[in-house]
């Protein structure tokens, strides 16, 4: 009698761990934080300073969302991950988004259960020498040995790519960018490997910048997102339409300095509901009216963000390229606020 | 006649599960198994709903899919075009391979040293106590990446050893013009056979029948060799007069083997630098360097005090007896103490065999890519496949563990005290 008390109790114990992450909204809204994935530190994307206060792209990102969701852009516990740890973070439920410059792929959307919510930075995979190694472009590197990010996109990419232009090379395993920076470093490997926008923060981060060359070829697409777990689509409505807002901000030219005029003043309907000032659009998404404004405060507006963590006032100095507005003849189209 | 009337049969009751000590320890047990179960269950179940819930399957199929990562180690045939099962055989073949040279350095280490702490050198003493306290009070990750970093860090680049153009002299030269120490790799001369007999298809892979044949004449040369000891020993135990066997075991063990490699036109080929790197010979990575000596020399300062405390075991009896009987120190140590203090080291001596190969997995800290490498890495990585990669690691490491274990108390069987 009492066995089978005991054993019902664990069978409900069994059922509650099994259901615990259905309604990812309802949990950081009873947390009070959002749990975000980041690198593990990639100078511009995601970065802890000195007072382990974390900055950048990625995590700026993470921050409106919390503003969105939670109303402060503080709200954030940063949980950094390598290549490798990164997706099974988000699966297991230890991290509620993942934005860590991760590659939006087939198998990565359908079989290893993510939804990609977007794009924020159009990326390519590129190669980084040292300048007196003499070497102009990648097909050159033959029988070279090559730094490599095990668990990433690019490794299958550089697989690849070697093999179309019959090329051999050696590769060198590493765990993380800042492992791979040092054996760079070092020069236990001729050239390193990764997101064109992750040589440039690598190189930006040595102290003789000068000396390192990013070579020409781009030998993949890298579209690179945030990612959400499959299955909760009222989550990852709100995370997709973050970025959305973050992007059609920037094209409607509101800024983190002008939303106020702009709310109390405009006559852009547009503009008037992504605001909150118009329309019932917070409400659809279980949010209320000024979500998108509180996202857009934080860090202001997607060219704001870019312009202030990895843009070419920066040391990292990446020009917007495939990541201007698409009036401005890049890809960045954020569909109707309507 | 008095009635006696039988002792009263007692009933059993429910009660007497708790209270008779003949059955309360059954109870205890029967009760503790079924939580045990219990437990069991909540995990198995709580995995299946998680994966439900998930919307996952548990199959083994992407074993065959293709892999697309390239490994830079390999002892077998692979591509990126092989499948996933293959890059796991790759990374198994790597394992083994560091664990093996380790097992076997380790013991050398640990026997040497071992004997060495018993030295009554004051300093040797006094150093193999350091060496001991040092390696095995450190943890062997720390080491791992210590040693690491001493070879990328501390070694020239392969461009060190290109001749200038205008002075003609490189700033590093080759050691005996065979063997560079990089920080990427030790370039070391290549065995190859002029005379190909060419190669074994065993399904998995391919083996070199020239080795084969190398091998085959050494066990050929050292089984002859027994017979022609057992045939003196028998004309020893006839006539008295053993006669003298050394030429015929030098033959047979050394000249036999050397022949055969002569027949088969065994050569080296010498590592030369080409382009980035050095080509050639065989690039040894500093990662399996790395997890080589770390392995080797952690392992070895436990397997000291093993062998030291085996040594120590042995009363001073014994060697009294074998000084008594006019036996020089040495042949005391190899004939009389080691051969007994076996009893005593063996059956340690397999727990840290087994140490040291599951502790090979501590390969990822360098990038060498051994099993947990491969398909506990990448592999695991690229397809998502955590429960399945994870389990099936833990079976083969087990399967490792237990053969390893297996044969060792084969040979602790065959080494211990025999009692009739």
């Amino acid at each position: 009698m009492k066995q089978s008390v005991f054993l019902g109790t664990l069978t409900a114990a069994g059922l509650a761990a099994g259901v615990a992450s259905a309604a990812t909204l309802d949990d950081v809204k009873a947390r009070g934080e959002l749990n975000c994935g980041v690198s593990t530190g990639l100078t511009g994307f995601s970065l802890p300073d000195a007072n382990g206060n974390w900055t950048g792209f990625d995590v700026s990102f993470c921050r409106a969302v919390a503003a969105a969701v939670l109303g402060d852009g503080s709200k954030v516990k940063f949980v950094p991950t390598t290549g490798q740890t990164r997706f099974t973070a988000l699966a297991s439920g230890e991290v509620d988004v993942l934005a860590r410059n991760s590659t939006w792929t087939f198998s990565r959307d359908t079989d290893l259960k993510l939804d990609f919510i977007g794009v924020n930075y159009y990326d390519g995979q590129g190669f980084m020498v040292r300048k007196d190694l003499g070497v102009t472009s990648a097909k050159e590197l033959d029988g070279a040995t090559v730094c490599i990010q095990t668990g990433t996109t690019t490794e299958l990419n550089l697989a690849d790519w070697f093999k179309i232009n019959n090329l051999s090379y050696t590769p060198v395993a590493i765990e993380t960018n800042a492992e791979g920076e040092q054996q760079y470093a070092a020069g236990a490997c001729d050239a390193y490997t990764t997101d064109a926008s992750g040589l440039a923060s690598t190189r930006a981060a040595f102290a003789d910048p000068e000396n390192h060359i990013i070579l020409p070829e781009i030998i993949s697409k890298e579209p690179l997102g945030p990612a959400t777990r499959h299955g909760d689509n009222e989550w990852t409505d709100i995370v997709r339409w973050t970025l959305n807002a973050l992007i059609a901000a920037e094209e409607y030219g509101v800024t983190s300095a002008n939303m106020d005029e702009l709310a109390a003043s405009s006559p852009n309907p547009e503009i008037r509901r992504l605001l909150g000032v118009e329309g019932d659009l917070g409400p659809m998404i279980r949010l209320d009216k000024g979500w998108a404004k509180r996202a857009i405060a934080v860090g202001g507006n997607y060219g704001e963000i870019f312009a202030a963590t990895i843009g070419e006032a920066t040391p990292i100095g990446l020009a917007r390229g495939l990541n201007a507005q698409w009036t401005q003849g890049g890809l960045l189209y954020a569909p109707p606020f309507r | 006649m008095a009635n006696v009337p039988d002792a009263p049969k007692e009933s059993f009751r429910l009660s007497m599960l708790l209270y008779d000590t003949r059955y309360r320890s059954l109870t205890i047990q029967v009760f503790v198994f079924m939580l045990f179960m219990a437990g069991a269950a909540w995990l198995v179940d709580n995995t299946i709903r998680n994966l439900a819930a998930l919307g996952k399957d548990f199959n083994f199929g992407f074993l065959w899919n293709r892999a697309g990562y390239d490994i830079s180690q390999r002892l077998v045939e692979y591509t990126n075009d092989s499948s996933h099962g293959r890059a796991m055989l790759v990374g198994l073949l790597n394992t083994l391979l560091v664990a093996f040279l380790g097992c076997l350095a380790a013991t050398v280490i640990g026997v040497l040293v071992g004997v060495l702490r018993l030295s009554k050198n004051w300093l040797v003493g006094r150093l193999m106590t350091a060496y001991v306290e040092l390696f095995r009070n450190i943890p062997l990750l720390l080491w791992i990446i210590l040693i690491y970093a001493v070879f990328t860090e501390a070694t020239p680049a392969p461009n060190a050893f290109r001749p200038n153009p205008e002075t003609g002299i490189a700033s590093q030269s080759m050691f005996l013009d065979a063997i560079a120490v990089t920080n990427r790799y030790t370039a070391v001369p290549n065995p190859v056979f002029s005379r190909e007999l060419g190669w074994l298809n065993l399904g998995l892979f391919y083996v070199n029948l020239d080795v084969i044949a190398v091998i085959a004449a050494a066990v050929l040369g050292w089984w002859l060799n027994r017979m022609v000891k057992a045939r003196a020993t028998r004309i020893q135990n006839a006539t008295g007069i053993r006669p003298a066997t050394w030429w015929s075991s030098l033959l047979l063990l050394v000249g036999l083997p050397v022949a055969v490699l002569l027949g088969l036109g065994f050569h080296l080929e010498y590592p030369g630098l080409k382009g980035f790197n050095f080509v050639g010979g065989i690039n040894v990575s500093n990662s399996f360097m790395a997890l080589w000596l770390a392995l080797s020399l952690y392992t070895g300062a436990f397997i000291a005090e093993i062998v030291r405390a085996g040594i120590m075991a042995i009363s001073r009896g014994q060697s009294e007896a074998a000084f008594a009987l006019g036996l020089r120190p040495g042949r005391t140590m190899s004939l009389v103490i080691l051969p007994q203090a076996l009893r005593v080291i063996i059956p340690p001596l397999i727990s840290q065999y087994l140490n040291l190969t599951k502790n090979s997995s501590l390969a990822i800290a360098v990038g060498y890519l051994d099993l947990r490498g491969t398909l506990g890495g990448i592999t695991l990585n690229q397809t998502g496949r955590e429960l399945e990669c994870v389990l099936l690691m833990m079976l083969i490491y087990l399967t490792i563990s237990l053969l390893i274990s297996g044969a060792m108390n084969v040979y602790n069987a065959s080494v211990k005290l025999k009692e009739r």
